[in-house]
């Protein structure tokens, strides 16, 4: 019997830390994910919307998974530097500019670029700080 | 017996108070500074009479540079803000909740909008008209218009009671606030509502239906 019990605390013990091995990635783009709303909210929500819905054709919404996918080495770019140039998203071509957010740091932009790349219907995983700061190299 | 007819009194009055501020509950207030004046009546008797705060006369370039005067509100109830088309703060949050406003009531000629630019130098009424065909309100029942820094800053700190202040060190350049506010048909002040607070603004979309009610009277 008692070795029966030390045998399953083990087992316990054993499975929850390949569990939260395996979750560590997990827990950090769900940190990267919370911190990311704030900063949505307080930067980004007025044009695109609590929903990112966007606004009219003044601001394009932020559901076009697509268009995330296709850009994503330049949406670091777009936050940083903001846009002048036309876009074309959801079939809609966007032609006034965006706002740059010189202000924010890698940290920022990654978090940001979590949390809307896995809401409003997108679901794109992990942006990490290295990523941002490399993507911003790129910019034209 | 003298309990009895005190109580029942007591009861009536109570039923009285009560009917009567039900009824006072939908009207809204008129907002501003009033005078007393006195005037004359048709007897040649004299009275003291409350005048209100009112919307002075203006005339400004809309959307599609015609310009337009007082008169383009006449007999309407209009809801009046200040903004500017590169604003990336507050004004776009506004807007939005404007435009959902403008859409409830768009089978209602009664009910109109007025936004004035405080970005004298570059909203031009090209500019404009733009602005409002992205928004996708550019039916003329909302007026986007512009007008000289001195007639737009004074009808705002004077009139719509407003503030708005150009300034450099701002992000975009220019301060304001963010209040929506709702114009009878006499053109008094009936309410002003922080047009970035969703609460403020359900309140207003509930306060437009007793300002129209008020006038069929």
């Amino acid at each position: 019997m008692r070795r029966f019990l030390i045998s399953s605390v083990l087992l316990i013990a054993l499975t929850s830390i390949i569990y939260s091995c395996q979750d560590a990635g997990k827990i950090k783009q769900d940190v990267y994910y919370v911190n990311g709303r704030d900063l949505y909210i307080k930067h980004c929500q007025n044009c695109h919307g609590a929903n990112g819905e966007g606004l009219g054709i003044l601001a394009p919404p932020l559901t076009d998974t697509l268009f995330l996918k296709m850009n994503k080495q330049k949406l670091a770019c777009f936050i940083k530097n903001g846009i002048k140039d036309t876009i074309v998203v959801n079939g809609q071509k966007y032609e006034g500019t965006m706002p740059a957010f010189p202000e924010l740091y890698d940290i920022d932009i990654a978090q940001l670029l979590v949390y809307i790349s896995n809401s409003f219907g997108n679901k794109q995983g992990m942006y990490t700080p290295e990523q941002v700061s490399g993507d911003l190299k790129g910019c034209k | 017996m003298k309990l009895q007819l005190s109580t029942s009194l007591s009861f009536l009055t109570a039923a009285v108070i009560f009917i009567s501020s039900c009824q006072d509950g939908k009207k809204l207030p008129i907002l501003g500074p009033r005078a007393a004046e006195t005037v004359k009546n048709a007897d040649g008797s004299t009275s003291i009479d409350t005048v209100y705060k009112t919307i002075p006369a203006f005339s400004f370039l809309n959307q599609d540079s015609v310009a337009i005067t007082n008169d383009k509100f006449k007999d309407k109830i209009y809801i009046a803000d200040f903004f500017f088309t590169s604003c990336s703060t507050i004004c776009p949050t506004m807007h939005r909740n404007m435009k959902e406003i403008f859409e409830k009531y768009k089978d209602n000629p009664e009910v109109m909008y007025l936004s004035h630019t405080i970005d004298f130098k570059y909203d031009t009424p090209s500019v404009l008209k733009k602005y409002a065909q992205k928004l996708g309100v550019d039916d003329g029942r909302w007026q986007f218009v512009h007008g000289s820094k001195d007639s737009v800053y004074k009808i705002a700190e004077n009139d719509y009671l407003v503030a708005v202040i150009e300034d450099s060190t701002a992000k975009d350049g220019y301060i304001h606030q963010g209040w929506l506010v709702l114009i009878d048909k006499q053109k008094r002040i009936r309410g002003a509502y922080d047009g970035t607070d969703t609460k403020q603004v359900a309140q207003l979309m509930k306060d437009i239906p007793v300002l129209l009610a008020e006038d069929k009277k």
